[in-house]
């Protein structure tokens, strides 16, 4: 009776909400608050770490596949236990604190940046609505609350007194903020087109999912998402061949599981987030629901975002930053440009862009993709650009002239 | 182009997921298999596999069934346990003396056997620390009668160092499967280890057994 009453209602924070206050005081109120909150957040936290876990698998099955070997089978059926043999050798690790490292922050990081990535599923529409009903801002919610994870690693980085984990957060600082501004406005441009801000507004304006109807903020989207959680091609936040682990070099036990667990919950948020704003969401054909509608398309992103991973080299420093600033800047910025002129040749109403112009917007924005992409690459391309000279470190030549360097010289040449 | 060179990237990743042929990993000591794989490996046609045992059945269908693998191996692979015979062994201590390391310790005593041939002596003591063995095979060039050989196993994974010291009572007791590693006898013959074929002392030898009527013209001729 109760699940069939929630369903009812939707299964959202007013639905909740609702349905305890029909038999609890005015009084109570407080309560009734607590006691949605805390089932939310129950619901949330455990659906997205499980999701999380089943995402290790998958993720390490599928690399193994594609690099020609098996990846984890051995635990469980077709290695499903993977994850939680993980989990228990993390958690019964020593958990560490190096001396000298700032202890407070350095317990702080972890909770810091797992936090905004439970906190962005809550807006993200599942069906209809998502778990906070339907919030009419959504899109600078996530935007906003995203953005939280750059401070908890540069808390990381800069609490556990290691110059690897300090290298590896001044390059997420660096990174994080370059993406950010790119990604901010292609979904200004997503935005633009459904002419709202709300989440599932987003996908009820989409008629024609927008990757079709913007390729190019796509695009630029998807590249800016992926450096944003710091994957292959992008991980130089944390890439292991130069900086031993990045930020989390200190980190141990059950903080470093908190960390790993954020990190890999970000393909699930921005795998999420992409469908949402681009693939048009829960919407779907024939007699499937709308959840598995999302699901199928956000592993088809998850899948890409893999096998991406198992395929192409990491990016120089310098390279990365390049991207950012000569690359998906400009880009983002000429797909504004395009998009919010044709919006306003079309001037759409109440009810937003029609179909028809839906599609004579894709007609048009594909055409300036291919150019644009062909031209900013030409620009940026190998033969264009030029390396920079090396310049000799002063201290390459500290002690040329100090008495020691000297005196070894004069005898050589005595002898 | 610019960029091409990331969809050639993506195109040879894509092959390895597709083509199953691309996959290098041997599994060892087992196997993982499906229904399939599992009626092939046990030999079991599938329905009969299905009524006699439905429990694995349904566990290989969960990915869940093992069957033993075992790496392909060359018959002249030199392995870890020695195969000595007894019967052969004069007591020499050939090996003992060729050895580079010293490993093989050997004490012997008088036994008063086959004098006419030269003393055949009784072994005390035969031990040999694989420990320190290189697996240079030179003990077994050095053999005159043929009494050691390689092994063709290598499982021989220990707790304690003392127990890689295989001694007489091992050796005596252990599988006789040489390698045929400098046994030109035995690879004439086409003999593989690895079947798990045992070879008798005298089936080991680079000479046939001689009969008794041999024997005894032999014997008349002193
Ligand atoms: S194989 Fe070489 S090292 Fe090993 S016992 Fe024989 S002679 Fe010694
Ligand atoms: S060389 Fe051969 S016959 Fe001589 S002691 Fe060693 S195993 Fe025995």
């Amino acid at each position: 009776m109760t699940e069939i009453l929630i369903l009812r209602s939707g299964f959202d924070f007013n639905g909740i909400y609702g349905f305890f206050d029909e038999f609890m005081p005015d009084s109570l109120d407080w309560l009734v608050f607590l006691i949605t909150s805390l089932i939310l957040a129950i619901v949330i936290i455990n659906a997205v770490v499980l999701s999380t876990a089943l995402l290790t698998w998958f993720e390490r099955r599928l690399l193994g596949r594609f690099q020609s070997r098996l990846g984890p089978n051995r635990w469980g059926p077709f290695g499903l236990l993977q994850p939680i043999a993980d989990l228990v050798s993390l958690l019964t690790k020593e958990d560490t604190i190096p001396e000298g490292a700032d202890k407070p922050i350095f317990t702080l990081a972890p909770i810091v940046f797992l936090a905004p990535a439970l906190i962005v599923f809550s807006v993200i529409p599942l069906h209809g609505g998502s778990f906070l009903g339907n919030l009419n801002v959504g899109l600078i919610f996530v935007i906003a609350i995203t953005s939280i994870n750059t401070l908890a690693v540069f808390m990381a980085g800069w609490s556990s007194l290691n110059k690897y984990a300090m290298f590896g957060a001044m390059r997420a600082v660096a990174m994080l903020i370059s993406y950010e501004i790119p990604m901010g406005i292609t979904v200004v441009a997503v935005a633009l087109v459904a002419q709202t801000l709300g989440l599932s507004d987003v996908v009820l304006a989409q008629d024609i999912p927008y990757i079709l109807v913007m390729p190019l903020a796509f695009l630029v989207f998807i590249t800016a998402a992926s450096a944003e959680m710091s994957r292959t091609p992008f991980d130089l936040i944390e890439s292991d061949s130069e900086l031993g682990a990045g930020y989390h070099t200190e980190y141990s036990g059950a903080k470093f599981a908190l960390l790993q667990l954020t990190e890999f919950m970000a393909p699930i948020i921005v795998a999420a987030l992409v469908t949402t704003l681009f693939l048009s969401g829960w919407r779907g054909y024939g007699p499937i629901p709308g959840p598995v509608w999302f699901v199928i398309k956000t592993f088809i992103v998850l899948f890409g975002f893999v096998w991406i991973r198992a395929s192409w080299p990491r990016l120089r420093v310098d390279q990365i930053m390049g991207l950012a600033w000569k690359g998906l800047l400009p880009l983002s910025i000429i797909n504004l440009f395009v998009v919010a002129i044709e919006v306003f040749i079309f001037n759409p109403g109440e009810n937003g862009l029609s179909t028809t112009d839906l599609w004579i917007m894709t007609g048009v924005n594909w055409g300036v993709t291919i150019i644009a992409i062909f031209a900013i690459f030409n620009l940026l391309g190998q033969s264009k650009s030029e390396r920079p000279v090396p310049v000799i470190s002063p201290l390459a030549n500290m002690y040329a002239n100090t008495n020691t360097v000297k005196k070894i010289t004069d005898l050589a040449e005595a002898e | 182009m610019y960029g091409l060179g990331l969809v050639k990237g993506l195109m040879v990743t894509a092959k390895n997921l597709v083509l199953p042929s691309r996959m290098m990993t041997v599994q060892y000591p087992n196997r993982k298999v499906g229904l399939l794989g599992l009626s092939k490996a046990t030999g079991v046609p599938l329905p009969k596999l299905l009524l006699k045992d439905p429990i694995t059945s349904v566990k290989s269908l969960l990915g869940m069934a093992e069957v033993k693998e075992s790496l392909p191996q060359h018959p002249r692979f030199r392995g870890e346990e020695f195969s000595w015979y007894e019967q052969r062994c004069t007591g020499c201590a050939s090996c003992a003396k060729y050895c580079p390391l010293g490993i093989i310790e050997i004490v012997t005593s008088e036994s008063g056997d086959q004098m006419q041939e030269g003393q055949k002596y009784h072994l005390d003591k035969f031990d040999i620390d694989i420990g320190r063995c290189m697996f240079c095979g030179l003990c077994v060039e050095a053999c005159p009668y043929d009494a050691l050989h390689m092994g063709s196993g290598f499982e021989e994974g220990t707790y304690r160092r003392q127990d890689l010291v295989i001694d007489k009572r091992k050796l005596v007791s252990a599988k006789k499967t040489p390698s045929t590693w400098f046994r030109p006898q035995l690879a004439s013959k086409k003999y593989d280890p690895h079947k798990g074929k045992n070879v008798k002392w005298d089936g080991a030898g680079r000479h046939e057994k001689p009969s008794l009527e041999q024997q005894q013209e032999k014997w008349a001729k002193r």
